[in-house]
């Protein structure tokens, strides 16, 4: 698989990717564009292999053909915050920086997902929403070209969910970072995505792909295969979070 | 209180007993003549001689435990290789009751200090290598891919995620070895020994001195005690990070 600069105007470039775990062939011959400041949504049933899309893109998973392309620094925050248990906040957030500019920065991104008051707090003195929070400020602190975000929001409750998905709305608004947001949750994708991309069937592919503000629910719900929209819809995706 | 209501009875039926003559004292000395065996101890220098005696044969194997266990630990918890060709026979080793070694050891090293250094290494060695190898490979996964998304080289990865996330199951592994290494302290001692807290025991053995014999047992309790409860801080100190620590 190759890895070189996804070029002047793409934060992300993949072409042709194929990824099998077994004789499970998860997808193959998959093409995504990212451009640069872009926020895509993929979309997708749990199991679809829409994570893995995102793990080839990291690095995490080693495609079996095609190719894939980023611009620069990748930040990623998984499902869970996956801090390391033995650092306080603002040590978690500086874990990733390597120079005096990256390690001065870390005050600021944490007060910018609001964490300023928590910095010298154990992971195991965190709420879940705060945990994300600082995940997700430890992928910032290295000003990354492209955001990936894998179901950042799943763990959470209702509540905690629609909080931190404002917050990221207002984060992705004041960096200039790309970012690929991966969910099960069409009201995600509405809220953070520029462009919404659904992934399905097996081997996934592209079954639907708009501009978020030209897309409308009921053919996004259509794609995933929950039925066309209204109440019904609704409580299907509800089950199935 | 309530955590010193039962000590505080034994001590009472124990002082009864003796007092009363109900128990002889060559069956069991009173608490005033344990209390003055080790004044005249403490007095004549011996209970330094064999409280440093022995601390000095704890300290020399536990730590001789602790680097080879680091050493192996390290070796087979990071290699699939070194795991297969170590860990079979360190388990099977680990299998033999440490104790059973007893004899080989005395023909191997004499009778001298080397070999109860020795047998307190062999005893205190296991738990620590074993905390040390399931430490690591229970090394959470998902850590370990956050460090690799930030491109951690090789040393980083071991020095800044799989050592401090080892460190809890290594001390708990190291305050185990250490109580090991009390335990077989006092079989060495037993053995063969001119000095030493187990020399004070079968001392006091040969001559039916009961008061002896205690004298040398309510020191091992406050040694064993006393090197748990630093152990404990130690962990405290160094991984109060973790779930089951206060916060």
């Amino acid at each position: 698989m190759d890895r070189h600069g996804a070029g002047v105007t793409r934060a992300a470039r993949i072409r042709g990717l194929r990824k099998a775990y077994g004789t499970h062939l998860v997808f193959d011959g998959l093409d995504l564009d990212v451009a640069r400041g872009e926020r895509v949504a993929i979309l997708g049933a749990s199991g679809c292999g829409k994570s893995t899309v995102l793990r080839c893109i990291a690095g995490l998973e080693r495609a079996d053909a095609g190719t894939v392309s980023t611009a620069g620094e990748i930040g990623l925050v998984f499902q869970e915050p996956r801090l390391f248990p033995w650092l306080d906040v603002e040590r978690n957030v500086a874990f990733p920086a390597r120079t005096g500019a990256e390690r001065a920065r870390v005050a600021s991104v944490l007060a910018l997902v609001g964490l300023a008051h928590a910095a010298k707090r154990l992971p195991k003195q965190l709420s879940g929403g705060m945990a994300q929070r600082a995940a997700l400020a430890r992928a910032l602190v290295r000003e990354p070209e492209l955001l990936l975000l894998d179901e950042p929001f799943a763990a959470l409750d209702a509540l905690r969910r629609i909080e931190l998905r404002a917050a990221v709305r207002e984060i992705l608004a004041l960096t200039r970072a790309s970012a690929i947001l991966v969910t099960h949750d069409v009201e995600d994708a509405f809220a953070l995505a520029d462009r919404i991309v659904v992934l399905g069937g097996s081997p996934a592919e592209v079954v639907y792909a708009a501009r978020a503000d030209g897309a409308n629910r009921s053919d996004v719900l259509r794609a995933l295969g929950v039925g066309g929209g209204g109440a019904h819809a609704r409580e299907a995706r509800g089950a199935s979070a | 209180m309530a955590r010193l209501a039962v000590p505080l009875a034994l001590f009472a039926a124990w002082w009864a007993a003796t007092a009363s003559g109900i128990v002889k004292s060559y069956q069991l000395a009173s608490p005033h003549d344990v209390l003055r065996e080790l004044l005249d101890l403490a007095r004549s220098g011996l209970l330094w001689r064999d409280l440093g005696a022995s601390t000095e044969r704890v300290a020399a194997g536990f730590a001789i435990a602790l680097a080879v266990a680091l050493i192996l630990g390290a070796l087979v918890g990071g290699s699939r290789a070194a795991e297969r060709a170590l860990d079979p026979t360190l388990q099977a080793i680990r299998a033999v009751p440490s104790l059973a070694w007893v004899p080989l050891i005395l023909l191997w090293l004499g009778i001298g200090e080397t070999a109860k250094i020795a047998l307190v290494a062999i005893g205190a060695f296991f738990p620590i290598y074993v905390a040390l190898v399931s430490g690591i490979r229970g090394v959470d996964r998902k850590l370990v891919e956050v460090a690799r998304i930030f491109g951690l080289s090789r040393f980083a990865l071991v020095a800044r995620v799989l050592v401090p996330a080892t460190l809890p199951q290594l001390l708990v592994g190291a305050r185990i070895g250490l109580t090991q290494a009390w335990l077989f302290l006092v079989a060495a001692e037993l053995l063969a020994a001119t000095n030493g807290l187990g020399f004070l025991l079968t001392d006091g053995q040969q001559t039916s001195r009961t008061d002896e014999i205690l004298v040398a047992i309510v020191l091992f309790a406050l040694c064993g005690k006393l090197s748990e409860s630093a152990m404990r801080l130690l962990e405290r100190r160094l991984v109060g990070w973790t779930d089951t620590a206060p916060a």
